[in-house]
């Protein structure tokens, strides 16, 4: 069985991001950049999956520019089998990413796909539950625990109610939550042998995906500052703000 | 974070990642408890092992990492920046693996070196002695030859990882009294007549075991020699260039600690309505520490491609880095504990460790003096 996990490069977590100041976007030039931290978790899973035998390759996934080449080293270094790199200079919106997937699922034909919940750059949460849709598959988000069964998963997802474990039939898109696991950090030797491993190009055109943009950003703003706190006489005059003021009561 | 991030390499960029992950989860919440504990952290440095930190630059036939001098500046960096003392014991076990693979016999590292790189085994470099120091060709730990064996008598002063390391790498003399009567023998610990001084209190590096190691009557197998008698001198000096990269390395890492540190603590503490970052003279203050860094870092990281590229004048840039690097460390974790006032000398701050750890970098691998010693007579040298 393979298991195949999209990997997006992002701007790194320790990074303070910055607003351009055109407000089109946020500053990327000389940033550090990584894997997306809940798509590591992914590769992690997919590992302990490969490593306890019940999967027989694990293929990484990057969409992007040519630098997320990196983000499936990484993915390469941290033990995964195989990279796939599709190339754009368009930033790739969750749709597009969904499509651009499901090609790829059908031309590899894995039972399994894990995805990170959703990106810390744009914080979409959508590509595994379009992916799903696309492919006519069962879901699984959110997942903080996967349990093979034969033919089947059993998924426990972090709910707001606390944690659900739900029964789906492979093929199945899952994607991870924070509690999944910890990832491992590659070692150097396992960094030098990633070099060796094979990387897949292609373009969104060879797999027959249009790119154009569906979603139109019109402004990205700083977050308001935070303002300091006031001091309150009584709890009338307590409830009176939250009431008028806050507008929470 | 530093302006040579962006010249690295993206395998160095992958190995820097690793080590800092490593070191910002695995060292740095620990450090001050090894540190007032004097804790070994045994469990600590064999999960580092197995990410391939044990062997950095030994070969791959025996599970070492087989990387160049360049990329070891920047992961001991990184495992510095969390916890100097310990980084500075893996160095210490780097270099003395390094000895075995490069100047052993193939039977002799199949030995050794498979138990050296998981760390089931910890090592040992012993050259200082307590009458020599800075003039380590003077050592005077004989080895008579008997039969099969040499008998060593003698001690060895200052050994990071004495009576707790499986794996001694030990200069001795089995000749005559200049450099090339030096030869180098690995003792096994459960070597009859090796004993131990007792464990040495110490102003820092409290997380590896320091104590003078003893030879009465100490029989090692010949089979146990590195290299050829009278090559000890030689394996010693060519370790010692890696050696000084390594240890600059360390100092570096541990004065970027202190330099963050200080950073976010301007931003934060408010004297006189203003944050200290709000001062002119301690932005320059902050502007100087970053620059002196950046400058050692550089050095450092030249006299790596030095060793990496075989350069005749690696041993003096070698030097020039490691004094420079070492006091540059030392400067910058004295400025940051400076910036902290009163709370830098505080133990709940992590400044005032570094600052102790950082200051024993001056006097090892070669005094800062015997630097100079080093960096003159090159130039001097018609």
């Amino acid at each position: 069985m393979k298991v195949l996990v999209p990997v997006k490069r992002v701007i790194d977590y320790n990074v303070k991001v910055r607003v351009k100041s055109d407000g089109t976007g946020v500053e990327t030039a000389n940033v550090k950049m990584s894997m997306n931290p809940f798509d590591e978790i992914g590769i992690e899973a997919a590992l302990r999956l490969k490593e306890a035998g019940s999967a027989e390759e694990v293929i990484a996934v990057s969409i992007g520019v040519a630098q997320c080449q990196e983000t499936i080293r990484t993915a390469l270094a941290m033990g995964a089998d195989r990279g796939v790199l599709v190339e754009t200079e368009e930033g790739a919106e969750p749709l597009a990413v969904a499509k651009i997937l499901k090609a790829i699922i059908e031309k590899e034909g894995p039972e399994i796909v894990i995805l990170g919940k959703q990106a810390i750059d744009d914080d979409s949460n959508q590509t595994g539950q379009m992916l799903s849709a696309l492919l006519g598959w069962s879901q699984a988000t959110f997942a903080s625990n996967i349990e093979l069964g034969d033919g089947t998963a059993d998924i426990t997802r972090e709910v707001d109610g606390g944690l659900e474990t739900i029964k789906v039939k492979l093929p199945v898109v899952v994607t991870t939550d924070l509690r999944l696991n910890e990832p491992r950090y590659a070692s150097l030797p396992n960094i030098m042998k990633a070099k060796k491993k094979p990387i897949d190009k292609m373009s969104p055109a060879d797999l027959g995906v249009d790119m154009t943009p569906r979603l139109k950003t019109l402004s990205v703003v700083e977050p308001s500052k935070r303002e300091g706190g006031v001091k309150v006489e009584s709890v009338e005059e307590l409830v009176e703000k939250l009431r008028n003021e806050a507008k929470v009561i | 974070m530093s302006l040579l991030d962006g010249r690295l390499s993206e395998d160095q960029r992958a190995f820097q990642d690793s080590a800092r992950g490593f070191s910002q989860e695995q060292m740095a919440p620990f450090a001050a408890e090894w540190d007032a504990d004097r804790i070994f952290p045994e469990e600590a440095l064999r999960a580092g092992a197995a990410l391939g930190f044990a062997g950095v630059y030994v070969r791959e036939k025996h599970g070492g990492s087989n990387l160049s001098r360049a990329d070891a500046a920047v992961i001991f960096e990184e495992l510095a920046a969390g916890c100097v003392s310990t980084a500075a014991y893996i160095s210490i076990h780097n270099m003395a693996s390094w000895m075995i693979d490069s100047f052993g016999t193939e039977i002799q590292r199949a030995r050794w070196l498979p138990k050296l790189m998981t760390m089931e085994h910890f090592a040992s470099y012993c050259l200082t002695e307590p009458g020599s120091g800075s003039d380590a060709a003077a050592l005077a730990t004989k080895a008579r030859r008997d039969g099969d064996d040499y008998v060593l008598n003698g001690s060895k002063a200052f050994i990071s990882g004495g009576s707790r390391s499986d794996i001694y790498v030990c200069m001795v003399r089995t000749g005559d009294d200049s450099p090339g009567g030096i030869t180098c023998v690995v003792v096994e610990k459960d070597a009859p007549g090796l004993s131990f001084g007792k464990q040495e209190r110490k102003l820092g590096w409290n997380s590896q075991p320091t104590a003078a190691v003893i030879f009465e009557n100490c029989r090692v197998p010949v089979a146990n020699r590195i290299g050829a008698e009278g090559d000890g001198f030689k394996i010693a000096m060519k370790g010692l260039d890696g050696g000084r990269v390594n240890i600059s390395a360390c100092s570096i890492g541990g004065a970027r600690a202190c330099l963050d540190a200080a950073k976010a603590y301007m931003l934060e503490r408010k004297q006189f309505g203003k944050r200290l970052a709000d001062f002119q003279a301690l932005q320059f203050k902050l502007a100087d520490m970053a620059t002196e860094l950046e400058a050692a870092r550089l050095m450092t990281h030249h006299a790596a491609r030095a060793i990496d590229d075989g350069d005749v004048d690696a041993t003096m840039y070698c030097a020039m880095a490691k004094r420079f690097a070492t006091d540059t460390g030392f400067t910058v974790c004295n400025d940051a504990l400076q910036l902290h006032g009163g709370y830098g000398y505080l133990r709940d701050y992590p400044i005032e460790r570094y600052l102790r750890d950082v200051r024993v970098h001056q006097i090892l691998e070669g005094t800062n003096e015997i630097m100079r010693v080093i960096v003159s007579r090159k130039l001097l040298d018609q």
